[in-house]
């Protein structure tokens, strides 16, 4: 058990991940939070839920991390007055959670210091809350202008470049407030939740199946990893296993997610300090690695391959042979293209030194994922928590402590060829039998689950509530952008302008993930 | 520089045949003469909004640049701003955030402009739908031309939306 306080009397979680959860009085909330932060523990989720239909009121759900697993907090709400304390000044990340949660669900956190609405700008009226279960989108229905109060930086020649929510380049939108001295930025603050398209209260009227299909649509670029940890919370609150050659299949589409997302983010960099060379490079590994993944799996993103219960693709022999080769080429040519980024004096210059968050700063606001190994955050789902069947992979966890863009691009080269070194792994332990799901029609009623997954980005977890007749009553994906984008407000400071695009790239943070 | 060279030279071209237009794709008769689509046809700037997606269709978008499907060695390019643009490629659901963004994009963009909605979401809203977040389709908020359907869709099929878009209409 991962936590010890004489109120919390955890239970243990069925599932793939070592997990607890229990009821707290608001009292206890901060004490148990504070003891988790200076065990080293972190924040990985907050957010809340309705049950005023069953008389239970309001619950917030805070999802705590230590070495020993996950610990989920259920704090009830009284149903006319739903305040909680607020933590955000034990995890700063919590800031935009509880401000989030405010905003859908209309909880607030007492005598936080900053109660700016964050995922709503002008869709429905402040006073009414989507998360409800009695919210009436008709009614409810606004057009008001998003009127934000943020920061003013002042002083002699301070001004501000204000950049999006439509950006230019081929990417997400959000909005960019820059206060700048001449090139250089004092200041950085986000104004996200444009995408926010009402994904949370989507899923409550959803069957099982289709919130699967959702679920990897929360962020595409992490589609498998959603999928997975979507899987796993349903398999755990039925209490099933999928299939053992499934759960192999699942970490072989991990894998391969994660070299694709990283070969197409290295490209990117290469291309950000004027190197076309490497985009044009690391684009055509990509694309080839995308074809291999529609001619053996159907999909080129592995899309809907990963149900609850187990997987939807099978590999042949011949698709074998094909990763095998597939993994000998990209080794090889990712080396040699690593070698002409290393040696490459523009590059490294731009590389070196640029956006460095310093390992004590990087623990003190929770960076996470291959951002947070980068600054010596050593957290990897995969390494700490080793669910079948990365418990047979012995995966080496990539990490770095200079935290600049230069230990991000170390990062996602270690973490490309040991998810080569992987794959092969796998392929050689894909045997036996040829079951590829166990069937899961329907939820046990009233079940909690939770699911946690590696994803290339960082730490992808899903939450679902069941209600009474096993439908899905609350499901709450959580990104690791919503901990990583605060970062890197801080990334930018005393760094200029013209290199904003390629610190921004070097962590890619999703918009759509953290928008829901 | 004689690693990259040498790998240059190794890689050699990658570029495939461009897709042809497919009348299909088309939900609005073809609103632009033929001098301005030759024109076009030679030199089309290309100003992407994301309007509330869930990022894979932006990933297919960026495939479209890629050495496969070389979009900028038919003359397209993306550009940096809809005031440079004559085609608008929207993604996504509209989001009620993105909603006035978009519209004031679309405004933005100078005459003649077309739009091609990319994705299963940007046709009727897909599986986010229409919400009290979501206006549901692009087509509700601006005037579309071209749809390309796929979840994502291919570069292919990207390609060929835009390249419908500029052709004359059989």
């Amino acid at each position: 058990m991962p936590i010890k306080h004489p109120n919390l009397q955890p239970e243990p979680m069925n599932g793939a991940i070592p997990a607890w959860h229990g009821k707290i009085a608001a009292g206890d909330l901060q004490p148990i939070c504070q003891g988790v932060r200076d065990g080293g523990g972190r924040l990985l989720a907050l957010w809340g839920s309705d049950w005023r239909v069953t008389q239970h009121g309001f619950v917030l759900h805070t999802l705590l991390v230590n070495e020993a697993g996950l610990v989920c907090l259920n704090l009830p709400l009284a149903e006319d007055h739903p305040v909680y304390p607020d933590i955000s000044h034990i995890f700063p990340q919590a800031n935009r959670m509880q401000r989030a949660a405010y905003d859908l669900l209309g909880i607030y956190a007492h005598e936080g210091g900053d109660h700016r609405k964050w995922l709503r700008h002008g869709a429905w009226h402040s006073g009414s809350f989507p998360l409800r279960k009695d919210f009436d989108a008709a009614q409810s229905r606004s057009d008001e202008l998003d009127a934000y109060p943020f920061v003013h930086v002042e002083g002699t020649g301070v001004h501000e470049i204000p950049v999006g929510p439509v950006h230019a380049g081929i990417i997400e939108p959000g909005h960019f407030r820059f206060s700048v001295v001449g090139e250089k930025m004092l200041r950085l603050e986000q104004r996200l939740g444009y995408t926010h398209k009402g994904i949370e209260k989507r899923f409550e009227s959803m069957t099982l199946q289709q919130g699967a299909k959702l679920a990897g649509r929360v962020s595409g670029d992490s589609s498998v990893a959603y999928a997975w940890a979507y899987a796993m919370a349903a398999e755990g609150i039925a209490g099933i296993t999928p299939p053992a050659r499934a759960l192999w299949l699942r970490a072989l589409f991990l894998e391969r997610e994660r070299v694709a997302n990283h070969l197409g983010d290295l490209g990117y960099l290469g291309s950000d300090v004027a190197l076309s060379f490497g985009f044009a490079q690391f684009w055509i590994l990509k694309e080839q690695m995308l074809r291999n993944n529609a001619a053996l799996f159907g999909h080129r993103y592995l899309m809907d391959r990963i149900i609850p219960g187990g997987v939807t693709a099978d590999l042949s022999a011949e698709g074998r042979r094909m990763i095998e080769e597939e993994c000998a080429m990209l080794e090889r040519e990712v080396r040699l293209l690593r070698g002409i980024y290393d040696d490459h004096a523009g590059v490294q210059d731009r590389f070196i030194g640029a956006g460095r968050i310093e390992p004590k700063l990087a623990a003190q606001l929770g960076l996470c994922g291959l951002a947070g190994r980068a600054s010596a955050q050593a957290w990897d789902a995969r390494v700490q928590f080793p669910c079948a069947p990365y418990d047979r992979l012995d995966v080496q966890m990539a990490t770095y402590r200079n935290g600049d863009v230069a230990a991000r691009v170390i990062v996602r080269f270690d973490e490309l060829l040991e998810s080569l070194r992987l794959q092969r792994e796998i392929l050689v332990n894909l045997t036996g039998g040829d079951e590829l799901a166990m069937p899961l029609e329907k939820l046990p009623g009233n079940g909690f689950g939770v699911g946690m997954v590696e994803g290339w980005r960082g730490e992808v977890m899903v939450a679902v509530h069941s209600n009474a007749q096993g439908n899905l009553a609350r499901v709450h994906p959580h990104d690791p952008s919503w901990q990583n984008w605060p970062v890197l407000e801080h990334a930018v400071l005393d760094n200029i302008v013209p290199d904003f695009p390629l610190i921004n790239k070097s962590f890619n943070l999703s918009y759509s993930g953290q928008d829901l | 520089m004689y690693q990259i060279l040498k790998q240059i030279v190794k890689t050699g071209i990658k570029t495939e045949a461009a897709p042809q237009p497919d009348e299909a794709m088309r939900v609005e008769p073809q609103r632009l003469q033929q001098q301005i689509l030759d024109v076009l046809g030679r030199a089309l700037a290309i100003r992407h909004v994301d309007a509330g997606s869930c990022n894979a269709c932006q990933l297919e978008i960026q495939a479209v640049n890629n050495a496969y499907y070389n979009i900028e060695g038919l003359g397209i390019k993306f550009v940096a701003s809809p005031r440079h643009a004559d085609i608008l490629l929207v993604t996504g659901p509209v989001s009620r955030h993105m909603e006035t963004a978009l519209k004031l994009t679309y405004d933005a963009t100078p005459e003649p402009k077309l739009v091609v909605a990319i994705g299963d979401c940007a046709r009727d809203g897909g599986i986010f739908g229409a919400s009290y977040a979501s206006c549901g389709g692009v087509a509700s908020v601006i005037p579309v031309d071209v749809m390309v359907s796929g979840c994502p869709p291919t570069p292919s099929a990207i390609l060929q939306g835009i390249l419908t878009a500029i052709s004359a209409q059989k």
